[in-house]
Protein backbone atom coordinates (compact mmCIF):
# COMPACT_ATOMS: atom_id res chain seq x y z
CA UNK A 1 0.00 0.00 0.00
CA UNK A 2 1.47 3.61 -0.67
CA UNK A 3 -1.03 6.43 -0.34
CA UNK A 4 0.31 10.20 0.03
CA UNK A 5 -0.98 11.27 3.07
CA UNK A 6 1.42 9.07 4.45
CA UNK A 7 4.25 11.81 4.35
CA UNK A 8 5.96 11.04 7.63
CA UNK A 9 10.15 11.35 6.44
CA UNK A 10 9.29 12.49 2.91
CA UNK A 11 12.04 14.66 1.10
CA UNK A 12 11.06 17.86 -0.67
CA UNK A 13 8.63 19.65 0.89
CA UNK A 14 10.45 22.83 1.81
CA UNK A 15 9.96 25.13 4.47
CA UNK A 16 7.35 25.65 7.22
CA UNK A 17 5.56 29.16 7.32
CA UNK A 18 4.97 29.23 10.72
CA UNK A 19 2.29 31.57 11.74
CA UNK A 20 1.55 33.92 14.28
CA UNK A 21 -0.35 33.09 17.66
CA UNK A 22 -3.19 35.19 17.14
CA UNK A 23 -3.91 34.57 13.29
CA UNK A 24 -7.34 34.22 12.67
CA UNK A 25 -8.45 30.19 13.41
CA UNK A 26 -10.03 29.88 9.72
CA UNK A 27 -7.73 31.86 7.15
CA UNK A 28 -11.06 32.07 4.76
CA UNK A 29 -14.28 31.84 5.93
CA UNK A 30 -15.14 28.63 3.87
CA UNK A 31 -12.90 27.37 6.16
CA UNK A 32 -14.91 27.57 8.84
CA UNK A 33 -17.99 25.93 6.83
CA UNK A 34 -16.53 23.42 5.67
CA UNK A 35 -15.23 22.64 9.00
CA UNK A 36 -19.12 22.78 10.55
CA UNK A 37 -20.44 20.84 7.51
CA UNK A 38 -18.51 18.18 8.15
CA UNK A 39 -19.28 17.87 11.94
CA UNK A 40 -23.07 18.53 11.12
CA UNK A 41 -23.14 15.65 8.70
CA UNK A 42 -20.91 13.37 11.26
CA UNK A 43 -23.95 13.72 13.29
CA UNK A 44 -26.19 11.69 10.48
CA UNK A 45 -24.25 8.39 11.90
CA UNK A 46 -23.54 7.06 8.80
CA UNK A 47 -19.94 6.54 9.07
CA UNK A 48 -17.10 6.59 11.89
CA UNK A 49 -13.65 8.96 11.99
CA UNK A 50 -11.79 5.92 10.77
CA UNK A 51 -14.12 5.01 7.75
CA UNK A 52 -14.06 9.55 7.41
CA UNK A 53 -10.46 9.50 7.48
CA UNK A 54 -10.00 6.82 5.18
CA UNK A 55 -12.21 8.64 3.08
CA UNK A 56 -9.77 11.50 2.71
CA UNK A 57 -6.44 9.36 2.40
CA UNK A 58 -8.13 7.74 -1.08
CA UNK A 59 -9.08 10.43 -2.83
CA UNK A 60 -6.81 9.84 -5.99
CA UNK A 61 -3.43 11.34 -5.83
CA UNK A 62 -4.06 13.76 -8.35
CA UNK A 63 -7.08 15.24 -6.50
CA UNK A 64 -5.28 14.92 -2.81
CA UNK A 65 -1.99 16.52 -3.94
CA UNK A 66 -4.09 19.87 -6.13
CA UNK A 67 -6.49 20.28 -3.07
CA UNK A 68 -5.83 22.36 -0.19
CA UNK A 69 -6.66 20.96 3.55
CA UNK A 70 -10.33 21.66 3.39
CA UNK A 71 -10.68 21.23 -0.31
CA UNK A 72 -9.65 17.36 0.43
CA UNK A 73 -12.37 17.30 3.40
CA UNK A 74 -14.77 18.51 1.19
CA UNK A 75 -13.90 15.84 -1.07
CA UNK A 76 -14.34 12.88 0.62
CA UNK A 77 -17.61 13.76 2.26
CA UNK A 78 -18.97 14.73 -0.84
CA UNK A 79 -17.97 10.83 -1.86
CA UNK A 80 -18.89 9.58 1.37
CA UNK A 81 -22.03 11.04 1.44
CA UNK A 82 -22.93 9.50 -2.18
CA UNK A 83 -20.79 6.37 -1.22
CA UNK A 84 -23.21 5.79 2.10
CA UNK A 85 -26.36 6.51 0.21
CA UNK A 86 -27.47 9.88 2.00
CA UNK A 87 -27.16 11.72 -1.16
CA UNK A 88 -27.09 11.02 -5.35
CA UNK A 89 -24.50 11.59 -7.66
CA UNK A 90 -28.20 13.84 -9.27
CA UNK A 91 -27.79 15.56 -5.73
CA UNK A 92 -24.59 16.90 -6.33
CA UNK A 93 -25.14 17.77 -10.07
CA UNK A 94 -27.70 19.81 -9.01
CA UNK A 95 -25.81 22.06 -7.10
CA UNK A 96 -24.83 24.32 -9.31
CA UNK A 97 -28.18 25.50 -10.21
CA UNK A 98 -28.70 25.85 -6.44
CA UNK A 99 -25.81 27.85 -6.33
CA UNK A 100 -27.03 30.12 -8.97
CA UNK A 101 -29.51 31.02 -7.20
CA UNK A 102 -27.28 32.78 -4.83
CA UNK A 103 -28.80 31.69 -1.70
CA UNK A 104 -29.01 28.74 1.09
CA UNK A 105 -32.30 29.20 1.12
CA UNK A 106 -33.59 26.97 -1.44
CA UNK A 107 -37.26 25.12 -1.41
CA UNK A 108 -38.55 23.14 0.92
CA UNK A 109 -37.51 19.38 0.01
CA UNK A 110 -40.19 17.50 -1.83
CA UNK A 111 -40.46 15.16 0.77
CA UNK A 112 -38.62 14.58 4.23
CA UNK A 113 -35.18 12.73 4.14
CA UNK A 114 -35.50 9.51 6.31
CA UNK A 115 -32.22 10.75 7.77
CA UNK A 116 -33.70 14.27 8.90
CA UNK A 117 -34.67 13.11 12.17
CA UNK A 118 -30.82 13.04 12.76
CA UNK A 119 -30.22 16.80 11.63
CA UNK A 120 -27.83 18.43 14.23
CA UNK A 121 -29.72 21.11 15.61
CA UNK A 122 -27.82 24.05 16.65
CA UNK A 123 -28.83 23.85 20.64
CA UNK A 124 -27.12 20.33 20.48
CA UNK A 125 -23.81 21.27 19.35
CA UNK A 126 -22.63 22.07 22.45
CA UNK A 127 -23.52 18.53 23.97
CA UNK A 128 -22.49 16.86 20.93
CA UNK A 129 -18.64 18.29 21.18
CA UNK A 130 -18.17 17.85 25.06
CA UNK A 131 -18.77 14.38 24.42
CA UNK A 132 -16.78 13.52 21.37
CA UNK A 133 -16.28 10.18 20.81
CA UNK A 134 -14.26 8.25 22.50
CA UNK A 135 -11.91 4.82 21.10
CA UNK A 136 -11.77 3.20 24.21
CA UNK A 137 -13.38 0.04 24.24
CA UNK A 138 -13.47 -3.08 26.84
CA UNK A 139 -11.41 -6.09 24.91
CA UNK A 140 -11.26 -9.95 25.30
CA UNK A 141 -7.17 -9.27 23.48
CA UNK A 142 -4.57 -10.09 26.39
CA UNK A 143 -2.38 -7.81 26.64
CA UNK A 144 1.22 -9.06 25.11
CA UNK A 145 3.29 -6.24 25.89
CA UNK A 146 4.67 -4.38 28.92
CA UNK A 147 6.64 -1.17 29.23
CA UNK A 148 10.47 -1.72 28.61
CA UNK A 149 9.44 -4.83 26.15
CA UNK A 150 11.21 -4.48 22.58
CA UNK A 151 9.38 -4.94 19.52
CA UNK A 152 9.69 -4.91 15.70
CA UNK A 153 6.57 -3.16 13.41
CA UNK A 154 4.78 -5.42 11.09
CA UNK A 155 5.41 -3.70 7.59
CA UNK A 156 2.90 -0.90 6.59
CA UNK A 157 2.39 -2.69 3.49
CA UNK A 158 0.74 -5.67 4.97
CA UNK A 159 -2.89 -4.33 5.30
CA UNK A 160 -5.69 -6.05 6.82
CA UNK A 161 -7.76 -4.66 3.97
CA UNK A 162 -6.05 -4.58 0.49
CA UNK A 163 -5.07 -0.89 -0.47
CA UNK A 164 -6.80 -0.88 3.37
CA UNK A 165 -6.26 1.87 6.20
CA UNK A 166 -3.51 1.87 8.76
CA UNK A 167 -2.28 4.04 11.50
CA UNK A 168 1.10 1.98 10.85
CA UNK A 169 3.20 4.96 8.82
CA UNK A 170 5.50 3.31 6.39
CA UNK A 171 8.37 5.00 7.58
CA UNK A 172 8.53 3.26 11.59
CA UNK A 173 7.67 0.03 8.80
CA UNK A 174 9.13 -2.83 10.42
CA UNK A 175 11.23 -1.05 12.41
CA UNK A 176 12.27 -1.66 15.88
CA UNK A 177 11.31 0.51 19.25
CA UNK A 178 10.86 -0.37 22.77
CA UNK A 179 6.72 -0.18 24.96
CA UNK A 180 6.70 3.17 26.58
CA UNK A 181 3.47 3.04 27.67
CA UNK A 182 -0.19 1.38 27.72
CA UNK A 183 -3.02 3.05 26.74
CA UNK A 184 -5.65 0.36 27.24
CA UNK A 185 -7.74 -1.41 24.27
CA UNK A 186 -9.22 0.99 21.61
CA UNK A 187 -11.42 0.63 18.10
CA UNK A 188 -8.37 -0.96 15.73
CA UNK A 189 -8.49 1.50 12.84
CA UNK A 190 -7.70 -0.65 10.24
CA UNK A 191 -10.92 -3.16 11.06
CA UNK A 192 -13.30 -0.02 11.64
CA UNK A 193 -12.59 2.04 8.93
CA UNK A 194 -13.58 -0.40 6.57
CA UNK A 195 -16.92 -1.50 8.21
CA UNK A 196 -15.56 -4.64 10.29
CA UNK A 197 -15.96 -3.97 13.20
CA UNK A 198 -14.10 -2.30 15.93
CA UNK A 199 -12.20 -5.25 17.04
CA UNK A 200 -10.61 -3.28 20.04
CA UNK A 201 -7.16 -4.26 20.82
CA UNK A 202 -4.39 -3.12 23.33
CA UNK A 203 -2.68 0.21 22.23
CA UNK A 204 0.65 1.26 22.90
CA UNK A 205 2.68 4.25 22.89
CA UNK A 206 6.34 2.87 21.59
CA UNK A 207 9.56 5.00 21.67
CA UNK A 208 12.37 4.40 18.30
CA UNK A 209 15.57 5.72 18.65
CA UNK A 210 15.85 8.18 15.54
CA UNK A 211 18.65 5.93 13.96
CA UNK A 212 15.94 2.23 14.26
CA UNK A 213 13.92 5.03 11.56
CA UNK A 214 16.42 6.70 9.38
CA UNK A 215 19.38 5.84 7.85
CA UNK A 216 21.32 9.07 8.63
CA UNK A 217 19.39 10.30 11.99
CA UNK A 218 19.60 14.22 12.50
CA UNK A 219 20.62 13.87 15.69
CA UNK A 220 22.01 10.52 18.08
CA UNK A 221 19.80 10.08 20.73
CA UNK A 222 16.60 11.72 19.27
CA UNK A 223 13.66 9.47 19.28
CA UNK A 224 10.34 9.48 17.60
CA UNK A 225 6.87 8.07 19.49
CA UNK A 226 4.06 6.36 17.84
CA UNK A 227 0.91 4.90 18.98
CA UNK A 228 0.19 1.53 17.68
CA UNK A 229 -2.03 -1.27 17.84
CA UNK A 230 -0.97 -4.65 19.44
CA UNK A 231 -1.25 -6.45 16.19
CA UNK A 232 1.01 -3.87 14.55
CA UNK A 233 4.06 -5.84 16.79
CA UNK A 234 5.84 -8.78 17.57
CA UNK A 235 8.28 -9.30 20.04
CA UNK A 236 12.01 -8.86 19.37
CA UNK B 1 -10.21 -2.88 -5.18
CA UNK B 2 -13.62 -2.49 -3.58
CA UNK B 3 -12.56 0.42 -1.45
CA UNK B 4 -10.97 2.42 -4.67
CA UNK B 5 -12.57 4.68 -7.24
CA UNK B 6 -9.50 4.38 -9.41
CA UNK B 7 -10.54 6.31 -12.00
CA UNK B 8 -10.39 10.03 -10.26
CA UNK B 9 -12.73 11.65 -12.50
CA UNK B 10 -15.64 8.93 -11.52
CA UNK B 11 -15.74 10.04 -7.86
CA UNK B 12 -18.53 11.86 -6.95
CA UNK B 13 -17.03 14.75 -5.48
CA UNK B 14 -15.66 15.97 -8.93
CA UNK B 15 -20.02 16.74 -9.86
CA UNK B 16 -19.58 19.59 -7.45
CA UNK B 17 -18.15 23.18 -8.83
CA UNK B 18 -14.20 23.30 -8.78
CA UNK B 19 -14.00 26.96 -6.81
CA UNK B 20 -13.58 25.62 -3.35
CA UNK B 21 -16.00 28.21 -2.21
CA UNK B 22 -18.83 27.02 -4.06
CA UNK B 23 -17.81 23.72 -3.39
CA UNK B 24 -18.47 24.34 0.02
CA UNK B 25 -21.89 26.16 -0.51
CA UNK B 26 -23.11 24.11 -2.86
CA UNK B 27 -22.79 21.09 -0.32
CA UNK B 28 -24.33 23.54 2.42
CA UNK B 29 -27.23 24.28 0.03
CA UNK B 30 -28.00 20.97 -0.75
CA UNK B 31 -28.04 19.35 2.48
CA UNK B 32 -29.72 22.19 3.77
CA UNK B 33 -32.27 21.87 1.25
CA UNK B 34 -33.11 18.25 2.56
CA UNK B 35 -33.30 18.83 6.16
CA UNK B 36 -29.36 17.13 7.10
CA UNK B 37 -27.66 20.29 7.99
CA UNK B 38 -29.41 23.22 9.91
CA UNK B 39 -27.15 26.38 9.38
CA UNK B 40 -27.11 27.76 13.01
CA UNK B 41 -25.57 24.54 13.94
CA UNK B 42 -22.61 25.29 11.70
CA UNK B 43 -22.55 28.88 12.81
CA UNK B 44 -22.66 27.15 16.54
CA UNK B 45 -19.96 25.13 15.56
CA UNK B 46 -17.76 27.63 14.34
CA UNK B 47 -18.26 30.33 17.28
CA UNK B 48 -17.46 27.66 19.71
CA UNK B 49 -13.72 27.26 17.79
CA UNK B 50 -13.32 31.02 16.78
CA UNK B 51 -14.20 31.92 20.17
CA UNK B 52 -14.50 29.65 22.88
CA UNK B 53 -11.96 26.90 22.63
CA UNK B 54 -8.63 27.60 22.10
CA UNK B 55 -5.48 27.44 23.28
CA UNK B 56 -6.11 29.87 25.99
CA UNK B 57 -7.63 26.41 27.75
CA UNK B 58 -4.60 24.87 26.98
CA UNK B 59 -2.46 28.03 28.68
CA UNK B 60 -4.95 27.74 31.59
CA UNK B 61 -3.87 24.08 32.08
CA UNK B 62 -0.20 24.52 31.85
CA UNK B 63 0.03 27.94 34.39
CA UNK B 64 -1.90 25.83 36.71
CA UNK B 65 0.52 22.89 36.47
CA UNK B 66 3.26 24.96 37.05
CA UNK B 67 1.98 26.77 40.09
CA UNK B 68 0.38 23.87 41.90
CA UNK B 69 2.99 20.87 41.66
CA UNK B 70 -0.23 18.63 43.13
CA UNK B 71 -2.36 19.37 39.72
CA UNK B 72 0.86 19.15 37.64
CA UNK B 73 1.46 15.33 38.78
CA UNK B 74 -2.28 14.39 38.67
CA UNK B 75 -1.91 15.94 34.92
CA UNK B 76 0.79 13.45 34.29
CA UNK B 77 -0.44 10.86 35.68
CA UNK B 78 -4.00 10.76 34.43
CA UNK B 79 -4.62 13.47 32.16
CA UNK B 80 -8.35 12.56 31.46
CA UNK B 81 -9.38 12.40 34.77
CA UNK B 82 -8.06 15.84 35.42
CA UNK B 83 -9.43 17.40 32.36
CA UNK B 84 -12.77 16.10 32.88
CA UNK B 85 -13.46 17.91 35.79
CA UNK B 86 -12.48 21.01 34.35
CA UNK B 87 -14.72 20.07 31.33
CA UNK B 88 -11.64 20.43 28.93
CA UNK B 89 -12.44 16.89 27.27
CA UNK B 90 -14.75 15.90 24.64
CA UNK B 91 -14.44 16.09 20.68
CA UNK B 92 -10.74 15.79 19.54
CA UNK B 93 -9.39 15.56 23.04
CA UNK B 94 -10.77 11.74 24.56
CA UNK B 95 -7.78 10.51 25.55
CA UNK B 96 -4.84 13.17 26.18
CA UNK B 97 -1.41 12.51 27.43
CA UNK B 98 0.34 15.46 28.67
CA UNK B 99 4.24 15.26 28.49
CA UNK B 100 6.33 17.05 29.99
CA UNK B 101 9.59 19.41 28.61
CA UNK B 102 12.63 18.73 31.48
CA UNK B 103 16.16 20.19 31.06
CA UNK B 104 17.00 16.94 29.40
CA UNK B 105 14.17 16.44 27.42
CA UNK B 106 12.10 18.40 24.80
CA UNK B 107 8.92 16.85 23.38
CA UNK B 108 7.26 18.08 19.85
CA UNK B 109 4.23 16.99 18.47
CA UNK B 110 2.80 16.45 14.88
CA UNK B 111 0.70 14.32 12.74
CA UNK B 112 2.20 12.66 10.24
CA UNK B 113 -0.85 10.87 8.71
CA UNK B 114 -3.47 13.56 8.91
CA UNK B 115 -3.69 16.29 11.34
CA UNK B 116 -4.77 14.70 15.18
CA UNK B 117 -4.45 17.56 17.27
CA UNK B 118 -5.95 18.23 21.00
CA UNK B 119 -8.70 20.61 20.05
CA UNK B 120 -10.40 21.24 23.39
CA UNK B 121 -7.07 22.47 24.75
CA UNK B 122 -5.52 24.19 21.66
CA UNK B 123 -8.58 24.33 19.35
CA UNK B 124 -8.75 24.39 15.75
CA UNK B 125 -4.45 23.71 14.21
CA UNK B 126 -3.22 26.39 12.47
CA UNK B 127 -2.39 26.01 9.02
CA UNK B 128 1.29 25.21 9.42
CA UNK B 129 0.89 22.05 11.58
CA UNK B 130 -1.51 20.29 8.88
CA UNK B 131 1.01 21.28 6.10
CA UNK B 132 3.22 18.81 4.29
CA UNK B 133 5.84 20.26 5.29
CA UNK B 134 5.48 20.29 9.02
CA UNK B 135 3.66 16.40 8.85
CA UNK B 136 6.93 15.13 6.21
CA UNK B 137 9.99 16.41 8.25
CA UNK B 138 8.72 16.92 12.25
CA UNK B 139 9.69 13.05 12.18
CA UNK B 140 13.06 13.03 10.18
CA UNK B 141 14.48 16.38 11.05
CA UNK B 142 13.17 17.70 13.99
CA UNK B 143 15.82 20.23 15.03
CA UNK B 144 15.67 21.84 11.70
CA UNK B 145 12.01 22.50 11.61
CA UNK B 146 12.64 23.67 15.40
CA UNK B 147 15.10 26.05 13.98
CA UNK B 148 12.29 27.48 11.10
CA UNK B 149 10.52 28.13 14.15
CA UNK B 150 13.25 30.16 16.14
CA UNK B 151 14.10 27.71 18.74
CA UNK B 152 17.63 26.31 19.09
CA UNK B 153 18.03 23.32 21.44
CA UNK B 154 21.71 22.37 22.88
CA UNK B 155 22.86 19.33 21.37
CA UNK B 156 22.66 17.48 24.90
CA UNK B 157 18.79 17.98 25.04
CA UNK B 158 17.28 14.78 23.31
CA UNK B 159 14.09 15.33 21.16
CA UNK B 160 11.28 13.41 21.37
CA UNK B 161 8.63 13.41 18.73
CA UNK B 162 5.36 12.43 19.02
CA UNK B 163 3.57 11.09 16.32
CA UNK B 164 -0.43 10.87 17.07
CA UNK B 165 -1.57 8.12 15.19
CA UNK B 166 -4.23 6.83 17.60
CA UNK B 167 -7.04 8.64 18.96
CA UNK B 168 -4.44 9.74 22.11
CA UNK B 169 -3.82 13.47 21.28
CA UNK B 170 -0.64 14.88 22.93
CA UNK B 171 -0.16 18.37 24.76
CA UNK B 172 3.92 19.70 25.70
CA UNK B 173 4.11 21.08 29.47
CA UNK B 174 6.77 23.81 28.69
CA UNK B 175 9.37 24.82 31.14
CA UNK B 176 8.03 27.40 32.96
CA UNK B 177 10.29 30.41 32.80
CA UNK B 178 13.15 31.70 35.36
CA UNK B 179 12.18 34.78 37.44
CA UNK B 180 8.21 33.95 37.52
CA UNK B 181 8.44 32.36 41.03
CA UNK B 182 5.66 33.64 43.53
CA UNK B 183 3.41 34.40 39.88
CA UNK B 184 -0.09 34.18 39.87
CA UNK B 185 -1.94 31.25 37.62
CA UNK B 186 -3.33 34.35 35.61
CA UNK B 187 0.06 36.00 34.83
CA UNK B 188 1.46 33.16 34.28
CA UNK B 189 -0.85 31.73 31.91
CA UNK B 190 0.12 34.45 29.79
CA UNK B 191 4.09 32.99 28.90
CA UNK B 192 1.80 29.96 27.51
CA UNK B 193 1.75 30.29 23.58
CA UNK B 194 0.22 27.49 21.62
CA UNK B 195 3.12 26.60 19.98
CA UNK B 196 5.22 25.61 23.50
CA UNK B 197 1.85 23.72 23.68
CA UNK B 198 3.20 21.63 20.38
CA UNK B 199 6.66 22.00 21.28
CA UNK B 200 7.49 24.12 18.49
CA UNK B 201 7.64 26.87 20.83
CA UNK B 202 8.94 27.30 24.29
CA UNK B 203 7.23 29.47 26.76
CA UNK B 204 8.33 33.23 27.15
CA UNK B 205 10.27 34.87 28.80
CA UNK B 206 8.49 37.40 31.59
CA UNK B 207 10.02 40.06 29.24
CA UNK B 208 8.49 38.70 26.37
CA UNK B 209 5.52 38.77 27.99
CA UNK B 210 5.59 42.12 28.71
CA UNK B 211 6.73 43.12 25.50
CA UNK B 212 4.36 41.28 23.96
CA UNK B 213 1.57 42.66 26.45
CA UNK B 214 2.64 46.38 25.62
CA UNK B 215 2.26 45.92 21.80
CA UNK B 216 -1.57 45.40 22.50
Amino acid sequence: MSRLHDMGGRYGDGQIEPEAEDAPVFSEEWHARALAVTLACGSLGQWNIDISRHARERLSPVDYTRFSYYEKWMAALANLLVEQGVLSREDLLDAPGIVSEGASEGEPPAKAHPLSPRRLAAQKVAGMLAAGGPADRASAVEVRFQPGDRVRTRRSANTLVDGGHTRLPTYASAAQGVILRQHGSHVLPDCNAHSLGEAPEPLYAVVFEAGALWTHAEHPGDEVVLDLWQSYLEPV
Amino acid sequence: MPHDIDDPHSQPHSHLPSDPVLRVRALETILTRKGLIDPAALDEIIDTYENHIGPQNGARVVARAWAEPEFREALLADADTVLAKLDLNGRQGEHVVVVENTPARHNMVVCTLCSCYPWPLLGIPPGWYKSDAYRARAVREPRKVLAEFGVTLPAEVAVRVWDSTAEVRYLVLPMRPAGTEGWSVEALERLVSRDSMIGTGLALQPDDAAARGAQR
